[in-house]
């Protein structure tokens, strides 16, 4: 309870220099979510809030799940591993990856390491999480580390930085973002599948899945050293796409990640002199 | 189309979904008692922009498997409209829209 005035106070006192739009919808969030109240209430209103703040990003992920859907069944899987896909990985740039893979005959060696380096992004996910979720069970934590998704985090990780929550409260709202995301994944997966089935293929349904990724990669390029990174990739991936066994993935992701890197570090360097 | 036996292909989805999961609840469980080290931290956060680069560009400029840098190839001028609407709208379903319908407009031109 000590903790907890403490901690209301230096969010008090962090909000006087907040402009007055923010404060404002911080103020809104609060009362609609309290914390305070038998803790049954908090949790599903943490819960609730969750499922609030990712419903905008889900029209978004319905696309994606649909193309993902489709691409598995264009790769010759078949409907049910298709659909099973979705709930194993849960991942929808490394399904795609693998599908794309998988329908060129690529070893599978090849298709984990690729599926992989993509995924990698999760580590960094959940060490950021982890501070949050030090106080729960440790079957909750493999039920959040198998729901982490980028939305799920990103969403997640802005209210906790806004907001004052118990750590139960902190993983329902965590819940409330993640579990909508996953039942419309395996929803837009199943139509896909459906829907693929049918679809002719004069109508190269196969380039959203590059759109796709484009829609995420390139709003989020926030500096010079991860342009950087993705130019290099991006290169990479086209002088080195007649590689054998389709290696040029991984070629072009690891190139592009240590230019970024290395970019970023003489950035900073010179940003000291 | 992929050769691989379906019972190979349930070993596949197995291992990249078990290796997944690991990697997801790497901090979350396993070191979460430990730091990462800044390093580590630095080149994950290139991770995104590297890995989804590599898939983007290689569909784009190729055609049944070949490169194809013309303008016969009505990918490019798509995939440039769709950029642009990425950029400026920052929203899945208005890219991946723009870009078809370019595609698609394309073809009908040139068809």
């Amino acid at each position: 309870m000590r903790y907890f005035v403490h901690r209301s106070l230096t969010i008090v006192k962090k909000e006087a220099h907040m402009p007055e739009l923010i404060k404002k919808t911080m103020e809104s969030a609060r009362s609609n979510d309290d914390l305070s109240g038998e803790s049954g209430k908090s949790i599903s209103s943490a819960f609730w809030a969750g499922v609030r703040d990712i419903s905008p990003i889900l029209l978004g992920i319905f696309p994606f799940s649909l193309i993902a859907g489709v691409a598995q069944i264009g790769a010759g899987l078949e409907p049910f591993p298709a659909v099973a896909m979705s709930i194993i990985v849960f991942a929808g740039a490394a399904q795609l990856a693998t599908a794309d893979l998988l329908g060129n005959n690529a070893p599978a060696v090849i298709i984990c390491l690729t599926a992989l380096i993509i995924n990698l992004r999760f580590v960094m996910y959940s060490a950021s999480l982890s501070p949050h979720f030090s106080g729960i069970s440790r079957f909750w934590k493999w039920i959040s580390a198998y729901l982490l998704t980028d939305q799920g985090y990103a969403v997640s990780i802005i209210r906790y930085s806004q907001q004052h929550h118990l750590p139960g409260q902190k993983l329902w709202f965590y819940l409330g973002c993640a579990i909508p995301l996953w039942v419309l994944w395996l929803i837009g997966t199943v139509i896909g599948v459906i829907v693929g089935l049918k679809i002719p293929e004069s109508w190269s349904l196969d380039f959203a899945v590059p759109l796709t990724f484009m829609a995420i990669m390139l709003p989020n390029l926030r500096d010079w050293a991860a342009g950087v990174a993705a130019l290099t990739s991006g290169l990479i991936s086209v002088v080195a796409f007649n590689l054998p066994m389709n290696i040029s993935i991984i070629v072009a992701a690891v190139s592009g990640i240590l230019v970024g890197f290395f970019t970023e570090s003489l950035l900073r360097r010179k940003a000291h002199d | 189309m992929t050769d691989m036996t379906s019972g190979n292909i349930w070993i596949l989805l197995l291992v990249i979904g078990g290796a997944t999961f690991l990697l997801r609840l790497s901090f979350i469980h396993l070191f979460a008692d430990r730091q990462v080290p800044e390093t580590i931290t630095r080149l994950l956060r290139f991770v995104p922009p590297a890995a989804l680069s590599a898939l983007i560009l290689p569909p784009i400029v190729t055609q049944n498997g070949s490169f194809a840098f013309f303008l016969s190839n009505e990918r490019i001028p798509a995939a440039i409209v769709a950029a642009i609407v990425a950029v400026i709208t920052r929203n899945t379903l208005y890219t991946i829209c723009s870009g078809m319908a370019a595609l698609w407009l394309y073809q009908a031109l040139l068809g």
